[in-house]
């Protein structure tokens, strides 16, 4: 599944990262979170929920956690609260997610 | 004994203002914020965009003078780091990179703003379908601008995203709205009382000519939102408008309908809430200087009923002032006198709020969506599930959260927790709805970090 980027980012000048999503290359502009940039890369989903359902960064701002990502091995990584750094591994994510915080209520 | 005089939670325009003049009467001034910069949900990287990004507007470049208020010997600034909990003391928990800390004040201030409200409808959950103020967050932090948008929801901030679009030089394909003739005819009643923030008003209207004058095709009184994947992944968005089945196709929803208070850190903290009816949301109750009932907790800012930036720098400078006095670095009469400047800028910046509120209420399909409709999108719960919970005997959130899972997954209820409260009061207007209780860790933290640290035990239930 290869869906173009919703997005146009603005060709302004300035540093760039590289870091990889499942493997394949990427560029973004320093600075912007793990989440910009892969919303930047793919329109396509990078987490699938434990029903199989397609999801992407939602709300961009640490609310929703649908952005959550492997990030350099750690899984579960709020890609939203997370700043890209060169050479991160990016990988996305399928089925249940356990964070390690007590959450219950 | 305290470690600084006054930890503010949350940099944006009430926290800022808040540490700027706590700092100057005197106080040592603790900020803690998540995001890498100061500036909030308004004025996001608006340091950093100095020179670029103009599309963004006057009023979001006007924030800079905030940010650069931040200078000052007085005021520890430090970014990414995220609130996690608060203990009697006052004493607030912290986690940077990996690692947590507790320190404690004589006061603290939670400025920790607001959400853009859940709008759940089918579809919702598909890539492709976003929150119109996210959209708006990738513009203002990554330079990225939405393609082939369709803007779709109600209220001010759907016409600000719109018009920055349009200067961006990425228009929305169409807008659509869900405000009705009768909402706008019900709410000119405020509208002598709104003339008090004519500047606001004005702006508004400068808003909605920019997207007249940009040809963006609108509809209004549009219902029965449904969202769908095409098989190149674009978005198929389907609604009822002009007494017709309309359908457009695009490569990115943008919804929005309001925002509403962040309030799980100020539920975890202990500070009593109401139901606010004009804007359909929980806030903590406080007074008129943002003092909670919790001792040594403060709020202002949209965290603590939503009123916009300028509101919340001035409820924040009162605040400030209450603080001082409390600290003993100024009498009360000066702290009164100080105050009336605030005070007149707080009653301007809301004096508009009745009538938006009113003009722009969240469509009942919002509030309590059809059965099909994912409610609770962290445990894919529909809201059919929850209406046969409810039927069942539910009486209120912990009901349905345990017999459900409704709200227990990471997000903690933020995108669910509205919308139960929609479906409770389906057919019992009258029936008082609590709060949903919140609990720390109000964001998730790794165990080894959560085990280096030591609590007093949190009361029961
Ligand atoms: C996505 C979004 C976009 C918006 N865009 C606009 C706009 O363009 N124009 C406009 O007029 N209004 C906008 N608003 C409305 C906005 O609420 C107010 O204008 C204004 O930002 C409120 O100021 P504040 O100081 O109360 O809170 P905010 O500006 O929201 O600042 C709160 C700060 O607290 C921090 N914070 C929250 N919780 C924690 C925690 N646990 N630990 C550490 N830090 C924390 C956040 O990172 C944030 O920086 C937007 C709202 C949202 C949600
Ligand atoms: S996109 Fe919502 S939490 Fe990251």
């Amino acid at each position: 599944m290869n869906v173009a980027s919703r997005f146009r980012t603005l060709p302004e000048t300035g540093e760039s990262v590289q870091f990889t999503l499942d493997g394949v290359p990427a560029t973004a502009p320093a600075g912007v979170t793990v989440a910009a940039a892969l919303v930047a890369h793919t329109g396509a989903w990078t987490r699938q929920t434990a029903q199989g359902a397609p999801r992407t960064a939602y709300c961009m701002m640490g609310v929703c956690f649908d952005c959550l990502v492997e990030v350099d091995g750690t899984p579960n990584t709020q890609a939203c609260m997370t700043l890209l750094g060169d050479g991160m591994t990016v990988r996305r994510q399928t089925g249940l997610r356990n964070l390690n915080g007590g959450h219950d209520g | 004994m305290a470690e600084v005089d006054l930890i503010i939670i949350g940099a944006g325009p009430a926290g800022m203002s808040t540490a700027a003049v706590a700092a100057r009467g005197g106080l040592q001034v603790l900020m803690l914020d998540e995001q890498p910069q100061p500036g909030g949900q308004i004025y996001r990287n608006v340091a950093q965009n100095r020179a670029k990004r103009g599309f963004l507007g006057q009023a979001y470049a006007a924030g800079v003078d905030l940010v650069d208020a931040l200078d000052h010997p007085g005021i520890t600034h430090v970014a990414g780091a995220t609130v996690w909990r608060l203990d009697k003391g006052p004493q607030v928990t912290w986690s940077r990179g990996g690692k947590s800390q507790t320190t404690s004040a004589a006061h603290v201030l939670l400025a920790t703003g607001a959400q853009e409200r859940p709008a759940p409808f089918p579809g919702w959950t598909l890539p492709g379908v976003m929150p119109a103020g996210a959209a708006q967050i990738l513009m203002k932090t990554a330079g990225m601008l939405p393609k082939d948008a369709v803007l779709a929801g109600s209220g001010p901030l759907l016409y600000l995203i719109a018009a920055q679009m349009i200067d961006a030089g990425s228009p929305p394909q169409t807008l659509v709205e869900t405000q009705t003739f009768t909402q706008m005819l019900g709410a000119t009643p405020h509208l002598p009382r709104a003339l008090f923030g004519l500047p606001t008003l004005l702006k508004g209207l400068g808003l909605i000519a920019k997207i007249r004058k940009a040809a963006v095709p609108r509809y209004t009184a549009a219902s029965g939102f449904h969202a769908t994947a095409t098989e190149s992944g674009k978005i198929q968005f389907s609604f009822r408008a002009k007494g017709r089945a309309q359908s457009l196709t695009c490569g990115l929803l943008l919804t929005h309908q309001g925002v509403i208070p962040g309030t799980h850190i100020t539920r975890a903290a202990g500070i009593a809430h109401e139901w606010n009816a004009a804007q359909g949301a929980f806030q903590p109750q406080h007074d008129l200087w943002g003092e909670t009932d919790q001792p040594g907790l403060h709020v202002a800012g949209d965290g603590a009923g939503i009123g916009g930036a300028e509101a919340a720098a001035a409820a924040g400078e009162l605040a400030a002032l209450n603080i001082l006095c409390q600290s003993g670095r100024i009498s009360s009469d000066t702290r009164n006198q100080r105050a009336a400047h605030a005070r007149a800028a707080l009653f301007r910046a809301r004096a508009i709020r009745p009538f938006l509120d009113a003009a722009y209420p969240p469509p009942a399909e919002i509030l309590a969506p059809t059965d099909e409709t994912i409610v609770c999108r962290c445990e894919e719960v529909s809201a059919g599930a929850v209406r046969q919970a409810i039927g069942e005997g539910a009486q209120g959130h912990r009901q349905i959260k345990t017999s459900l899972r409704c709200g227990m997954g990471p997000c903690q209820g933020r995108m669910c927790d509205a919308t139960l409260r929609g479906l409770l009061s389906e057919g019992r207007a009258n029936r008082p709805i609590s709060p949903p209780r919140a609990r720390s860790p109000i964001k998730p933290i790794a165990l080894g970090e959560l085990a280096a640290l030591s609590f007093p035990q949190e009361e029961p239930a």
